[in-house]
């Protein structure tokens, strides 16, 4: 009994949290979506949010999401897979980590120097024969930033799935006369797959949302829903549709987490 | 051919870690510079150190920002811990697995939602935006992290030892301060190191709501870039990467003391 009120003592103020800042949040977004610009209760927001230009922003953010996911994919898999390889895997690996630490705006801000009109990216044009060119604000130095940023979360649970895969499946399939390819293909690979998933769960919701880069690295080319939000919010603001917007992220991310969601199986 | 693919790999290995690090030491080098450009390089100099040392108003946001990031640290481990404690007495299955779902969704929702779904709570709670916006915010997304932390240790603790302790005469309180704590204190040691981290490198939720007239050092970068290159920036991001080195360093040290596992990222 006594245990009991000592138990509701300690919850209080987590349970409080649980309220305030986890339920009442989402519950207020759902209700301000509902709210046209000048606070009348209305649909105006949803009608609007499928229209064209809205449709359009939500595929192009999906687009260089997808773009972003698939080419961390791409540059992680082999590199966790050769860090398992190494001698001191787990000192190659914190190096992976230490600049997922850094400040965020801080790598932002080295990429508007690098990309710059004389900056290090253009002075390697140049020498290689290509010439300088316009490389910040654009699309490309948008994807290559953002790729960068998410690069070590990728790799990190790839490089955990490779790491406890039993390394006798592989000298099975060796003897059993599988080539590299089919080892990769048929085995590896589908073992690794929670990792996989994980990864892209960590890479691609983040993706979709930001929209400190957009502004700094692709100048307002790219608008992702996430810059949509922000520009709601902060600068129309016009809170109805943000909030709209927000509601539909979630739902996406909801959707996206059903979808890559892992299974636990026994081994 | 065993040898030529491994030394491929090792070159392939190598151009990741410089893509990953050249663009943190690119800016480290130019901060010496004593031209105002982050492409030519002058001569050596340290007047962007000094010009940051005699920024009174930039020495205010970094107190502001380091005030914010102990006070929510603090207060978010509290929180955390007794959290952590309450979820553990619930011995229901289902229970504490809706209290999981429920922490961990600040976890995975995106900042932008965070910010924005803040700043309505904010409004409609009639909080000014301004410092205690950010601290409020901040307690808010380092709780779960907290709770994340201290639950494992927790978990492994046998309850043999309260239930020992108690037959032995021990108060609830006694239990609580002289067994419980002492043994999940590198947890909570690890959770409040989290907690300060996130707060120190937050800039999204903070941009949501920060309102005019308080600033932390993130969203101070992001409007000085806006604005362009400008080599006290590249002074600042030295002084923080150095920071964010031993910060690592103090992380793992914590780490491999609690017992947990493995590398973690950040967001």
């Amino acid at each position: 009994m006594q245990n009991k009120t000592f138990r509701h003592l300690f919850m209080l103020p987590y349970a409080l949290w649980i309220i305030i800042f986890v339920i009442a949040p989402i519950l207020l977004v759902v209700y301000f979506s509902f709210f046209d610009i000048n606070g009348n209760f209305s649909l105006t927001n949803y009608k609007n949010f499928f229209t064209a230009t809205y449709l359009q922003m939500t595929l192009n953010s999906f687009w260089y999401a997808f773009l972003i996911t698939v080419i961390s994919l791409l540059i992680a898999y082999p590199t966790a897979y050769i860090l398992t390889r190494t001698k001191h895997k787990q000192l190659w690996l914190l190096l992976i980590i230490v600049p997922s630490w850094i400040n965020l705006l801080l790598k932002a801000y080295a990429f508007i120097g690098i990309f710059g009109t004389h900056g290090a990216a253009n002075r390697f044009l140049e020498w290689a024969g290509i010439g300088s060119r316009q490389l910040l604000f654009t699309d490309f130095s948008f994807v290559f930033v953002a790729v960068y940023i998410f690069i070590p979360f990728m790799i990190l649970p790839i490089f955990n799935a490779l790491d406890k895969l039993n390394p006798s499946l592989l000298y099975a399939a060796n003897d059993l006369g599988a080539s590299k390819w089919t080892t990769f293909r048929r085995v590896i690979f589908p073992l690794t797959l929670d990792g996989v998933k994980s990864g892209c769960q960590v890479v691609f919701i983040p993706a979709l949302s930001l929209f400190m880069l957009t502004r700094l690295i692709a100048g307002n080319r790219v608008i992702t829903l996430g810059t949509a939000i922000e520009q709601q919010f902060l600068v129309t603001q016009n809170w109805g549709m943000g909030a709209t917007i927000a509601v539909f992220l979630i739902i996406i991310m909801v959707g996206f987490m059903a979808l890559t969601s892992i299974r636990r199986r026994g081994v | 051919m065993e040898k030529k693919s491994s030394s491929l790999a090792n070159l392939f290995l190598l151009f990741i870690f410089f893509i990953l690090y050249a663009p943190i030491f690119y800016l480290i080098f130019y901060s010496f510079n004593s031209g105002g450009t982050m492409s030519h390089f002058e001569g050596f100099t340290l007047d962007w150190y000094r010009e940051l040392l005699h920024d009174t108003r930039l020495l205010i946001i970094v107190l502001n920002t380091v005030v914010i990031a102990l006070l929510s640290a603090l207060i978010a481990t509290i929180t955390g811990v007794l959290g952590a404690i309450g979820i553990r007495s619930y011995k229901r299955r289902q229970t504490r697995n809706t209290l999981l779902s429920l922490n961990n969704v600040l976890i995975v929702s995106p900042d932008v939602i965070m910010g924005a779904s803040f700043l309505i709570l904010f409004t409609m709670a009639g909080i000014q935006l301004g410092f205690y916006s950010v601290l409020l915010s901040h307690i808010a997304f380092s709780i779960p992290i907290v709770v994340l932390m201290v639950l494992p240790k927790l978990m492994e603790m046998s309850s043999s030892l309260e239930d020992a302790a108690r037959d032995l005469g021990a108060s609830h309180w006694n239990v609580l301060t002289k067994v419980t704590l002492p043994y999940i204190a590198p947890g909570i040691f690890a959770g409040f190191f989290m907690a300060l981290t996130y707060s120190l490198d937050d800039f999204a939720v903070t941009f949501f709501v920060t309102g005019n007239g308080f600033s932390t050092l993130s969203v101070e970068i992001y409007s000085l870039a806006r604005r362009g290159v400008s080599l006290n920036i590249n002074a600042l991001s030295t002084l923080m990467f150095v920071i964010t080195v031993i910060f690592v360093v103090v992380y793992y040290y914590l780490a491999s003391r609690s017992g947990t596992k493995g590398a973690s990222l950040r967001r």
